[in-house]
């Protein structure tokens, strides 16, 4: 008897040592343990022994049983495991390859130019203004206190497209709709397109601009020093150089232009600051008591600034852009370097 | 303007650098563009005097010279200029000397000849582009003197760009005042001497535009020699603030226009008829003016006529009749104050722009007219001789500008500057500036000079106490607001989320030009009526758009010409478009597409954009607001019939477009892929409903599968539409997921698979009642369109 099962163990042994995958494993499992297998055969004839017998032969047979159990277990998880590399190793990419799917796209850096301006001034509750293109004389020059055939005018390369009807020159009249329509106080920017025939290596005939404005009782030259020190110094995420020099607008009075140390050479002078160490970035003023006269708001009572800036020239100092008429060309090449 | 910084310096010479004078007027408002060498770089030029000539042996042109240069032995110089001769002065180089272009002078041999040195015309020193012969030095040039010294070569040229308020500062003069105040120098303005009237003779001279010329003073110069040589400091000058030497007597009237900013004109008296009048033109008047211009005038052009005909535009430019030459012997002198309002414009109108125009419609010193016509007389006769008459004066006080004073309160100095000055300051402001200061109780009142035309309020005078003050040393403060809540506008969609989802989706952002060529917009909308500039920069610029899709397709194609197979791009603006002749600018979004659908990649079979992938893009956008949207067939010029839909909201209103570019245009505009476009309106797109919670059901959702064959006009549209409209209101959702043809199914039709998905809130359905509902809906499906059940 136990000779017997000193055989079966061998043979089992020996048919675990040549299983190659699971399935086999499981032929020798059900061959020894299953419902007709051997060790259940023997426990089966075990019923036929006395008790004393029974506990010695049970003993054994559970000892063969437990020793192959081990040994079947052990090549089980053997197997699995050989399995599992196999299938990792199979299923092995290479990591490196690009993915795919729909590429993602930019923004045009104007646009982008912009929200950052409108986000640094709706952060303290400037409210963005859009206006008409198309503008009538009277918004975009008279009620901005520059009257037929003033000087001034000539600043302006006007597009005309009636002799009262002209392409706004700069986003100015969003000043005047809005002080017609709203009464103060007042905190507003207006970028948009605006249009000047004329047409070189420095100029486009359309271009934009960011025009702003705050109206309130005790609005003062100092107060307009503080915003365009802060705006520039957030605009260019640096502790920048600015000052404030005299110049001359009729819709403002003082007037100044607004330079800033040239971001390019920190100052030292070069080619984009023709060697000067400064850059004019915009223009600014008291809101002239004229314009205030035209909207029907009492300068008496309220003051205002008013400052406005060249949004490609922004962009062009903050990227480092070279030529302005690649802003208009939408060259994928220029495009894509600013996504 | 540019002027001579040793000009400037001769009436007003601050300590400081021309570096530190240039940064001054910057920060004062008066920016300077520009600061160049009067002269270029040279030396080893004295003045020289040739003693004696004779021809070279060898050479027909060429004379070999003997020429005084100081202290050395005169030297011998061979010399091909045609107008030497002997007893000439002129700039000799001398061996060693170093030419502009860094081109030196050595002892050379010319055809056998030593030659010590050369004899230079203005080009060779760089004082001109253009000359012909020998620099004519005046015959009291000492020789031997370097030319850089005798003619003030050391000299820079400052070139001012100024903002048209400070026509005061378009002269000399003006500059110099300036820069007294911004020093605090003391200065004096240039006083004419006095000179003997010996003439006796006076013209008449008669105003009848008194508002545009309430000043009028005219002379008689007897006599003159129109011949006289320009002296040369007057002609340096001159050629240094860019005019051009024309004989003395239109020199002088330059040479005073540049000093004190006074317009002067000289007629030739012998060509006049009669006396001089100052009217408005006549209805058909003409003019034949000075630069060989011939103008029709009318009543709202000055001039200066003299009994026959209109003699000059008045402040602009005179007429070539009545002008000075070298035969002149009697001069008639104007000097008048015009009104800005009077001149501004009038220039233009006819294409012309002068010195003279420049200064009156910006204004001149109405005060001014005395001292200038004193000045330019006393410079005739110094230059060219002749007698003085006097002065014929024409004033009328009261259209002449007056000098009121004016009242500025301290309180709103402070409220404007944001800082309240000291007295002292604002009074020593004021003084420096030359005006007139009367104390207070609250305030000032401040006459200015009569240079200053432009303060004329008290925000004019704010602005001089700030820029005098300087605009740096005034305080800077942070924003102190009164401020309400912002918004969170939740019923409108922001346009950059919409243009955010597409740069997700491949559309890379373009900005084109809102005016375009009228080939594209012809093309692309023919039946719209256009909006047309009158000035364009070109043809190709020339009107608005009608739709964004002009400035795409023109971008797209510069991109396929650089060889991009694939663009995507989108744009937000206005288009301009004219209904019933009332201009309505409306904000637009479109996108183009074409080329692949996907970036060029691996393990993906490449395929082409179509209509689909574009009609993706559109829902996704008006996925963002949840607006239902139809998409209709409908024809647009620039489409593919077959492929193109107007978008349209459940109440019929027009939102835009979708389609494939139609291939004739494709073809026409120069493409060579299929091209596809979306036009929305930003209004429809952009209005979005709050939402509105809505009870989840908690019984459980039934999918029924259908298979339909129907006609091949039948659209999806149509199959959905018929099915939403049976109403039952257990039906939640149709979702077609096939469509197929083929085998099994006859020509002309086509099979839809669709699944309908059935809920009600209140209890699960059981299968009789669905059975129901399906066969009432496929009632409604054989009934309405035709559509059988596949077997
Ligand atoms: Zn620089």
């Amino acid at each position: 008897m136990s000779a017997n099962l000193d055989d079966i163990l061998a043979q089992g042994l020996k048919e675990l040592a040549v299983v190659t995958d699971l399935n086999q494993l499981d032929q020798v499992r059900v061959q020894y343990f299953g419902k007709k297998g051997f060790f259940t055969e023997q426990m089966k004839q075990l019923g036929a022994l006395d008790p004393e017998q029974r506990r010695a032969v049970g003993q054994v047979i559970n000892q063969a049983k437990d020793q192959l159990q081990s040994q079947l277990e052990q090549k089980k998880m053997a197997l699995e495991s050989a399995a599992l590399e196999a299938r990792l190793a199979s299923e092995r990419v290479d990591v490196t390859l690009p993915g795919r799917g729909q590429s993602v796209a930019g923004l045009h850096p104007v646009t982008t130019t912009l929200r950052r301006i409108s986000k640094i001034f709706t952060s303290v509750g400037f409210a963005v203004v859009e206006g008409p293109e198309i503008e009538d004389d009277y918004h975009n020059f008279e009620a901005l206190n520059i009257p037929a055939h003033h000087p001034a005018r000539a600043m302006h390369d006007t597009f005309y497209i009636d002799p009262r009807t002209v392409l706004r020159t700069h986003t100015s009249p969003v000043q005047i709709r809005v002080m017609e329509s709203e009464t103060p106080p007042l905190k507003v920017i207006a970028p948009g397109r605006v249009y000047r025939c004329d047409s070189d290596i420095t100029h486009t005939p359309m271009f934009h601009q960011v025009e702003g404005f705050l109206v309130d009782t005790d609005v003062s030259f100092a107060d307009l020093k503080g915003v365009v020190y802060q705006f520039l110094r957030a605009f260019f995420e640096k502790d920048i150089q600015v000052r404030f020099r005299p110049s001359y607008f009729p819709f403002t009075e003082p007037s100044a232009e607004v330079d800033i140390e040239c971001v390019m050479c920190d100052g030292e002078g070069c080619r984009v600051c023709s060697q000067t160490g400064w850059l004019e970035v915009m223009g600014c003023g008291m809101i002239h008591p004229e314009v205030f006269k035209s909207v029907n708001i009492d300068s008496e009572r309220y003051t205002g600034f008013a400052f406005g800036m060249g949004v490609e020239r922004l962009a062009m100092l903050r990227y480092g852009i070279n030529d302005l008429r690649l802003f208009f060309e939408n060259d994928l090449k220029f495009l894509e370097q600013f996504n | 303007m540019q002027i001579s910084e040793a000009w400037l310096r001769e009436y007003v010479n601050p300590a400081i650098s021309t570096d530190e004078l240039v940064a001054q007027l910057t920060m004062a408002g008066l920016e300077v563009d520009s600061v160049t060498p009067a002269a270029a770089v040279f030396s080893g030029v004295v003045i020289g005097e040739v003693l004696a000539m004779e021809q070279h042996p060898d050479a027909d042109r060429l004379r070999v010279c003997r020429v005084a240069v100081g202290e050395t032995e005169p030297l011998q110089i061979v010399c091909g200029a045609a107008n030497v001769r002997v007893g000439l002065k002129i700039p000799a180089a001398l061996c060693g000397a170093v030419l502009p272009g860094d081109f030196k002078i050595k002892k050379s041999k010319l055809r056998g000849v030593e030659s010590f040195g050369m004899l230079c015309s203005e080009k060779e020193l760089g004082l001109v582009a253009e000359a012909y012969g020998l620099m004519e030095l005046p015959s009291d040039a000492p020789v031997g003197v370097d030319i850089r010294d005798y003619l003030s070569l050391n000299d820079m040229l400052i070139e001012v760009d100024l903002t048209p308020n400070r026509a005061d500062c378009l002269s000399v003069e003006g500059i110099a005042r300036e820069v007294a105040v911004l020093n605090q120098l003391d200065w004096s303005a240039l006083a004419a001497e006095s000179f003997e009237i010996t003439e006796t003779n006076t013209l008449g001279v008669a105003v009848e535009a008194t508002d545009a010329c309430p000043r009028y003073l005219g002379r008689l110069i007897t006599g003159v020699n129109a011949k006289a040589e320009t002296p040369l400091w007057m002609q340096e000058r001159l050629r240094r603030s860019g005019v051009r030497s024309l004989g003395p007597v239109v020199d002088v009237t330059n040479y005073v226009l540049l000093e004190l900013g006074q317009p002067l004109h000289a007629f030739d008296a012998d060509k006049l008829t009669g006396g001089i009048t100052v009217r408005w033109a006549k209805t058909d008047e003409e003019l034949a003016l000075l630069n060989g211009q011939t103008i029709k005038l009318d009543s709202e052009a000055l001039v200066i006529a003299d009994d026959q005909q209109a003699l000059a535009l008045a402040g602009v430019m005179g007429g070539s009749s009545s002008a000075v030459s070298d035969a002149t012997q009697n001069v008639f002198l104007e000097c008048a104050f015009f009104t800005p309002q009077s001149i501004a414009g009038k220039a233009r109108r006819f294409g012309l722009h002068t010195d003279s125009s420049h200064r009156f419609e910006r204004g001149v010193d109405a005060t001014l007219q005395e001292r200038a016509i004193a000045r330019a007389t006393q410079l005739i006769i110094d230059i060219a001789g002749g007698k003085a008459g006097n002065v014929t004066e024409v004033t009328t006080t009261a259209t002449l500008p007056q000098r009121l004073p004016i009242f500025i309160r301290k309180q709103r100095v402070a409220k404007i500057l944001g800082v309240a000055l000291d007295d002292a300051i604002i009074t020593d402001i004021f003084q420096r500036l030359g005006m007139t200061v009367v104390a207070q109780a609250d305030g000032w009142q401040v006459t200015p000079p009569g240079c200053r035309f432009d303060i004329a309020i008290e925000a004019d005078l704010i602005e001089e106490i700030a820029r005098i003050y300087g605009y740096n040393q005034l305080p800077s403060n942070s924003l102190l607001m009164r401020a309400d809540l912002g918004k969170a506008t939740e019923s409108l969609l922001d346009i950059s989320r919409a243009a955010d989802l597409l740069v997700d989706r491949g559309y890379q952002e373009a900005i084109t030009y809102s005016f375009v060529d009228e080939d594209i917009q012809k093309a692309v909308d023919p039946e719209a009526e256009v909006i047309r500039l009158k000035n364009p920069i070109s043809s190709e610029l020339a009107m608005m758009r009608t739709t964004l899709w002009c400035g795409l397709l023109k971008a797209a194609l510069y991109n396929t010409n650089r060889q991009q197979s694939r663009v995507r791009l989108f744009e937000t603006g206005l288009r301009f478009i004219k209904i019933d002749g009332v201009t309505h600018q409306q904000s637009r979004l479109a996108g183009l597409a074409l080329g692949s659908a996907y970036s060029e990649q691996w393990g993906e079979k490449s395929r082409k954009v179509d209509f689909f992938d574009i009609k993706a893009d559109v829902e996704a956008l008006f996925a963002l607001t949840g607006r239902e949207v139809r998409f209709a067939v409908a024809k647009n010029a620039a489409l593919h019939p077959g492929q193109s839909a107007e978008i349209l909201t459940l109440t019929g209103e027009s939102i835009g477009w979708l389609g494939m570019l139609h291939p004739t245009l494709e073809k026409q505009l120069g493409f060579d892929s299929q091209v596809f476009l979306f036009d929305l309106d930003q209004g429809l797109l952009l209005a979005k409903q709050v939402p509105r919670f809505k009870p989840l059901s908690k019984f459980p959702s039934v999918r029924r599968d259908l298979a339909l064959i129907v006609k091949e006009g039948v659209s999806a549209d149509d199959i959905t539409g018929c099915i939403k409209d049976s109403q039952e209101l257990t039906l939640q959702d149709v979702v077609i997921f096939d469509i197929y043809r083929g085998k099994g199914v006859e020509d002309g039709y086509k099979s839809v698979a669709l699944s309908l998905h059935l809920q009600n809130e209140l209890q699960t359905l059981t299968d009789s009642e669905i059975d129901a509902i399906l066969t009432r809906i496929l009632a409604r499906l054989t009934n309405d369109i035709n559509a059988k059940l596949r077997d």
